[in-house]
C-alpha cells in the first residue's frame, strides 16, 4: 500500500497535469461566456458577467444542426464502412499471414502519409465527373478509404492477441473461415474493434481538409461551421468560441464516456 | 424606398413566372457586411418566391481557395461567388465569369463608385457587383496626441509617422506607438507593404515582367517598415493581421494604426471599441512619391459562366448590391451599418454622414485610388496593392514571409529582399514570362 | 527519437505461440476489398498525380499547356525552400515523438498510481485529443500564446518577466508545442494502458525482491512498454507527416520559412499558386518519402509488432 505522503505527492502532481492540459480548452470554454470586449481584455479578466450572446448569435447565424447532423451521419457511415472492409482483411493477415502480409500492411499505411492537398486537384475532378461534389456519400468514401489502414493495422494486432487455439477447436468442428469469423472471431474481438471505430470516430470529426474542399452547401459538417467563424473582419475571439465549444462539445462528451472502452479495446490487442 | 424594391422585385419575378423552384448556392465570406445580407435576403426569398437561397459562409482563405478551385475545374458547385478586384479580372479574362451587362436601369450602375467598378471590369465590361468596397487610411488616437502635444497632419508622411511613433510608444503600459500587418501573406502584411514600396518610388515588376523587388525603392520601404514594427510596434507584431491589430487598437493599445477603411466602422462602435470616442484619422501616409499609398479593394457578388441559374443568380447580385439595399440595411440595421464604399448616393445621404463622421474622407480616399498609374515607374500590372496576375498569390505569400523573417530579425532586409527576388524570378519564370 | 535499441528490448513472451500458418486459398475474399479499394484510391489519383507532374497545368493559366519533362521536379528539387521543409517535417515529427513519447510515459506512470479524483483528473488530460486540429491552433494562437492579451503573457508579467513573442523568437518550438498538446493524450492513453497491463504478481515480485521506483520503471515498466512505444510511434508518425491545419492557422509557414514543412510547402503551390504541375510533382516526391519512412518503420518497429 502506497503511503499517504505518496498519494498526496501524486494527487498533485496528477491535478496539476490535468489542470495545465485542459487549461486551454477551459478557456475557451470561459470564452465563449464573455463579450468581445472582454475577450481580448489585458490583463485577461477571469471574472466577468457572462452573456449567452455569443451563442444567440452563433445559433442564429449558422444552422448548427445541420451541420451536426451531416457530422454525424459523415462519421459514423465513414467508420461503419472503414470497419466493414477492414475486419475481413485484417482477420486475413492475422490467421492466414504470408510473405506479402507485412509489406501489404506497410504500404496501406503509407498511403496516409501523402499530404491531401497534393492530391486535392484529381480527387475533385474525379468527385466532379462522378456527382459526389458536396455529397455526404462521397465524404463518407473518402473518409473510408482515409482510415481503411489504420482500421486494418489496429484490427490486425487486436486480432494476432486471440489465441489461435480457440480458432483451432471451432475449425475442428468443420468451420469454414466465414463461420470461424463471424462465430468466433468478431465476439472475442468486440472490445478491439470498438476501441478502433472509436478512434475512427474521432479522427473522422475532426478530418477538416476534405470537409472544406469538397462540400458547399449540403454536405457541410462543423468543420466548416468552425471555418464560418474564424477570423472575419472585426473582433472574433469570442463568438469563436462559442462556435468551437459546439463543435467540440459532442465528439468530447462521445470521448470521456467511452474512454473506458477505448482503454479496454486497447489492453486487449496493441499494446498488450 | 423598401417599396420600391418590393415593386421592382415583384416586377421581376414575373419575368420568372411559372417555373419550379430555384436554388441557388452563394458562396461568401464571413465578414460582417455579408453575414447582414443573409440574414437580411429573407427579404428577397419573400420578393422571389421561386427562388430559395443555400449559404456557404466560410473564413477569407478558405473561401479562396474553395470558390477558386471549384471555378477552374468547372465544378459548378455555386451560382453565386464573393470574390475582389484581384480575381475579378483575371477570371473574366479566363472566361469563367458570366459578364453583367444590360444592368436595369433602376441599377443605375452609373452610381457605383468609378474605381471600383473599373476595378471590377474586364475590357470595358462588368464581371462583378461590388458590396463594399475600402481603401487604407491612418487611425490614431487624438487623446494620446493632444496629451504628447502633437498634430497629425492631413496628410502624413512616413517621416513623420516614425517620429509620433517614437513619441508614443510606451511598452511599458501596454501601449505602443504603432501597429501595422506583419502576419504572412499576399492580402495580408504585403497588401501594407505594397502600398509603402509604391509610395516610395518602387514597384513589383518592370515592363519586361522582370521583378523589381531588389531595388532602392524597396530597401527603403521595406526598411522603414521594419524600423517602424521593430522598434514602436507591439510583440508579436508578425503575426498581426487586420484583426489582431483592430483587436489591439480597439483595446486601447496602438497610437497609431494604418489599414482598412472598413476598420473606421468597427473602431467608432462602442460596442466594439474602447476607444471610440478617441480615435481620429489621416490619410495614409506618403514616402517619397505621392501616389499608391492607399490601396483600393471591393468584395463583389460575381456569376460563374457555368451557372446553369444565372438568371436568378442576377436577380440576387442586382438585389445585394442595389441602393435600396442599403436602404434596407439602414432601415433594419441602422445607417452606420450600411456596405460602405460603393455607391455614391449612399454619401449623399445626410443620415450616413451624420452618423459615419468618416464617411467624406472614406469616399474620397476610394475615389483618388487609381489601380492604373500608382507608381512613379511605369507598370505592366493592374493593382495597387498586389500584381492582377494569377501568380500573384504565391508570389505575395512567399516574399510575404520573407519579410516576415527579416521582421522577426531571423535575415537582414539585404537578404530577405535578395532571397524574394531570386524566388519571384523563379516562380515568374516557371510561369512562363520569360 | 526513440532507439530502435530501446524497442529491441520489448517482451515477445507473451505473444502467443504461432502455429505454422495454415495457407489458404480462401482469404483471397477476406483481403480482396480493403486491398482493392485501397489500390483504387492509390493508384487513380497516383496515376493522374503522376501525370500531371509531368505537364504544364496551372488551373489558374488555361493557356500554359503541353509536356513539361522533368521541369516540375527541377523546379522544384532547386527550390531551396524544399530542403528547409524536409529538415522541418523532420524536426517537427522528431520533436513532437520525443515530447509525446517521454512525457506520456512519465505521466503514464503517474496516472497508474491511485490517488483521489484520478478518474476526472484523467478525462481532463486525454481532452486535447478531442479538439479539432484548427480550433486547437485558434486556441494557442489567440487565447494563449498571444504575447499581449494571451493567458501565457500574462502570467509571464506577472512574474515581472517580458512575455515572449513565440510564433516570432520560437515558430517550430511554438507548433511543436500545439501539436505535442493534442497528440500527448494520445501517447499517455496507450501507454497507460500498457502499464496497466503489467502483471501485478511480476510487480510485487520485483518490489519484495527491493527494486526502488526507480529501477522498478528501468527494469520493469519501460522493457514491457516497448510495444505501447511502437504503436503510438507509428500513429503519431503517419499523422504527423501531413501536419497541416496547425501551420496554416498559427504561421503561415513562417517567418521566412521558419514552419514550412512539405505539407504546407505543398499548399503553396497547390492552392495559392494553383499550379497543379508543380503540386503533382511535390505529391510525388512526398509519396516517395512516405515510403522511406514507412520502409524504416519496418526496420526500427514494425518487427516488434507484426509477426
Amino acid at each position: 500500500m502506497q503511503s499517504t505522503r505518496s498519494r498526496i505527492v501524486h494527487a498533485a502532481l496528477g491535478w496539476t497535469v490535468a489542470l495545465v492540459m485542459f487549461f486551454p480548452i477551459f478557456w475557451m470554454l470561459l470564452t465563449g461566456f464573455k463579450t468581445e470586449m472582454d475577450a481580448i481584455a489585458t490583463p485577461p479578466t477571469l471574472f466577468f458577467a457572462p452573456t449567452l450572446e455569443n451563442y444567440a448569435e452563433v445559433h442564429q447565424r449558422a444552422d448548427y444542426l445541420r451541420f451536426a447532423g451531416n457530422s454525424v451521419v459523415i462519421s459514423f457511415a465513414g467508420t461503419a464502412l472503414a470497419i466493414a472492409l477492414a475486419v475481413p482483411a485484417a482477420y486475413a493477415m492475422a490467421f492466414f499471414p504470408t510473405k506479402r502480409t507485412r509489406s501489404t500492411l506497410l504500404w496501406m499505411l503509407s498511403t496516409k502519409m501523402l499530404p491531401p492537398v497534393g492530391v486535392l486537384v484529381p480527387i475533385y475532378l474525379l468527385a466532379r465527373d462522378s456527382g459526389l461534389l458536396d455529397t455526404r456519400t462521397g465524404l463518407v468514401i473518402i473518409y473510408t478509404l482515409i482510415n481503411l489502414p489504420i482500421a486494418v493495422w489496429m484490427l490486425y494486432t487486436f486480432f494476432k492477441e486471440v489465441p489461435h487455439e480457440i480458432l483451432e477447436a471451432g475449425r475442428m468442428d468443420g468451420a469454414g473461415p466465414r463461420q470461424e469469423l463471424v462465430h468466433l472471431l468478431l465476439p472475442l474481438a468486440v472490445p478491439g474493434i470498438a476501441s478502433t471505430a472509436l478512434l475512427l470516430l474521432i479522427l473522422c470529426w475532426n478530418e477538416a481538409f476534405w470537409s472544406l474542399n469538397l462540400t458547399a452547401a449540403n454536405a457541410a459538417p462543423l468543420t466548416a461551421f468552425i471555418a464560418s467563424f474564424s477570423s472575419p473582419e472585426g473582433l472574433f475571439w469570442a463568438k469563436l468560441s462559442a462556435a468551437s465549444t459546439m463543435a467540440i462539445a459532442p465528439i468530447l462528451v462521445l470521448g470521456w464516456f467511452s474512454q473506458r472502452q477505448l482503454v479496454r479495446g486497447l489492453t486487449f490487442g496493441a499494446v498488450k | 424606398m423598401f417599396v420600391a424594391g418590393v415593386v421592382a422585385g415583384a416586377l421581376l419575378a414575373s419575368t420568372a413566372i411559372a417555373r419550379a423552384e430555384t436554388r441557388l448556392t452563394i458562396a461568401t465570406v464571413n465578414n460582417g457586411d455579408m453575414i447582414v445580407m443573409q440574414r437580411l435576403s429573407s427579404h428577397f426569398e419573400r420578393q422571389h418566391p421561386d427562388i430559395r437561397l443555400n449559404w456557404v459562409v466560410l473564413e477569407e482563405n478558405v473561401l479562396r481557395q474553395r470558390v477558386t478551385t471549384d471555378i477552374a475545374t468547372r465544378g459548378g458547385q455555386f451560382d453565386i461567388l464573393t470574390i475582389g478586384t484581384y480575381e475579378v479580372p483575371i477570371w473574366a479574362k479566363q472566361g469563367w465569369l458570366a459578364p453583367l451587362d444590360d444592368l436595369p436601369a433602376g441599377y443605375a450602375v452609373e452610381d457605383v463608385l468609378t474605381p471600383i467598378r473599373e476595378g471590377l471590369s474586364h475590357d470595358g465590361r462588368l464581371y462583378a457587383l461590388p458590396f463594399y468596397g475600402e481603401s487604407s487610411m491612418t487611425f490614431y488616437r487624438k487623446d494620446l496626441f493632444d496629451d504628447a502635444g502633437l498634430t497629425m497632419p492631413a496628410q502624413p508622411t512616413y517621416e513623420q509617422v516614425t517620429e509620433f511613433a517614437r513619441t508614443l510608444h510606451d511598452p511599458a503600459n501596454q501601449r505602443y506607438g504603432i501597429c501595422l500587418r506583419g502576419k504572412p501573406g499576399w492580402g495580408e502584411n504585403m497588401a501594407f507593404v505594397s502600398t509603402m514600396v509604391n509610395t516610395f518610388g518602387g514597384r513589383w515588376f518592370d515592363m519586361e515582367w522582370n521583378p523589381a523587388i531588389d531595388t532602392p525603392e524597396w530597401h527603403r520601404a521595406v526598411g522603414t517598415y521594419i524600423d517602424l514594427l521593430r522598434n514602436y510596434g507591439p510583440p508579436g507584431a508578425s503575426s498581426n493581421g487586420f484583426n489582431e491589430n483592430l483587436a489591439l487598437f480597439a483595446n486601447g493599445q496602438c497610437a497609431m494604426w494604418i489599414d482598412a477603411t472598413v476598420a473606421a466602422g468597427m473602431l467608432y462602435n462602442p460596442g466594439q471599441s474602447r476607444v471610440h470616442d478617441k480615435v481620429a484619422f489621416a490619410q495614409a501616409p506618403v514616402g517619397s512619391w505621392e501616389k499608391g499609398n492607399a490601396w483600393l479593394w471591393s468584395w463583389a457578388l460575381g456569376i460563374p459562366s457555368t451557372s446553369q441559374k444565372a438568371d436568378a443568380a442576377r436577380q440576387f447580385v442586382t438585389w445585394a448590391t442595389s441602393a435600396d439595399y442599403v436602404g434596407l440595411v439602414a432601415e433594419e440595421e441602422g445607417w452606420v451599418a450600411v456596405p460602405p464604399g460603393t455607391r455614391a448616393s449612399t454619401y449623399a445621404r445626410a443620415e450616413y454622414t451624420a452618423v459615419a463622421p468618416f464617411a467624406e474622407f472614406v469616399l474620397a480616399a476610394i475615389q483618388s485610388a487609381d489601380p492604373v498609374k500608382t507608381t512613379r515607374d511605369p507598370k505592366p500590372y493592374i493593382g495597387i496593392q498586389y500584381a492582377g496576375i494569377p501568380e500573384f498569390q504565391a508570389i505575395g505569400t512567399q516574399v510575404g514571409q520573407t519579410i516576415a523573417a527579416a521582421l522577426t530579425g531571423q535575415v537582414t532586409v539585404e537578404q530577405a529582399l535578395k532571397s524574394a527576388q531570386s524566388a519571384t524570378e523563379r516562380t515568374m519564370r516557371q510561369a512562363g514570362y520569360r | 527519437m526513440p532507439s530502435s535499441a530501446a524497442l529491441g528490448v520489448a517482451p515477445t513472451a507473451n505473444a502467443p505461440a504461432r502455429r505454422p500458418a495454415r495457407r489458404s486459398l480462401s482469404t483471397l475474399p477476406f483481403l480482396a476489398p480493403s486491398v482493392i479499394v485501397l489500390l483504387l484510391w492509390m493508384i487513380v489519383p497516383l496515376a493522374m498525380t503522376l501525370h500531371f507532374s509531368f505537364i504544364r497545368y496551372n488551373l489558374l493559366n488555361p493557356a500554359l499547356g503541353g509536356f513539361a519533362g522533368w521541369s516540375n521536379y527541377e523546379f522544384l528539387l532547386t527550390d531551396p525552400a524544399l530542403w528547409t521543409a524536409l529538415a522541418n517535417t523532420l524536426l517537427l515529427v522528431g520533436w513532437v515523438l520525443v515530447i509525446t513519447v517521454g512525457l506520456g510515459t512519465l505521466l503514464a506512470v503517474l496516472f497508474d498510481q491511485d490517488f483521489p479524483g484520478r478518474g476526472i483528473a484523467r478525462l481532463l488530460v486525454i481532452a486535447p485529443f478531442f479538439v479539432m486540429p484548427t480550433v486547437s491552433a485558434l486556441i494557442w494562437k489567440n487565447l494563449m500564446m498571444h504575447p499581449i492579451n494571451g493567458v501565457m503573457a500574462f502570467v509571464s508579467r506577472s512574474l515581472g518577466f517580458t512575455p515572449v513573442d513565440w510564433f516570432a523568437e520560437f515558430p517550430l518550438t511554438s507548433v511543436i508545442i500545439i501539436v505535442a498538446w493534442q497528440w500527448l493524450p494520445f501517447a499517455l492513453l496507450i501507454l497507460l494502458t500498457a502499464i496497466q497491463s503489467l502483471d501485478h504478481e511480476q510487480r510485487e515480485a520485483a518490489r519484495m525482491d527491493g527494486a526502488g521506483p526507480v529501477s522498478m520503471f528501468v527494469f520493469i515498466i519501460l522493457p514491457h512498454l516497448g510495444r505501447a512505444i511502437g504503436v503510438v510511434v507509428m500513429i503519431e508518425t503517419i499523422f504527423l507527416l501531413t501536419v497541416f491545419a496547425e501551420i496554416l492557422v498559427t504561421t503561415s509557414g513562417g517567418p521566412g520559412l521558419a514552419t514550412t514543412n512539405l505539407a504546407f510547402l505543398i499548399y503553396m503551390r497547390a492552392l495559392l499558386e494553383f499550379d497543379v504541375g508543380g503540386a503533382s510533382a511535390g505529391g510525388v516526391i512526398a509519396i516517395v518519402l512516405a515510403n522511406i519512412v514507412a520502409f524504416f518503420l519496418v526496420r526500427a518497429i514494425a518487427r516488434n509488432l507484426a509477426t
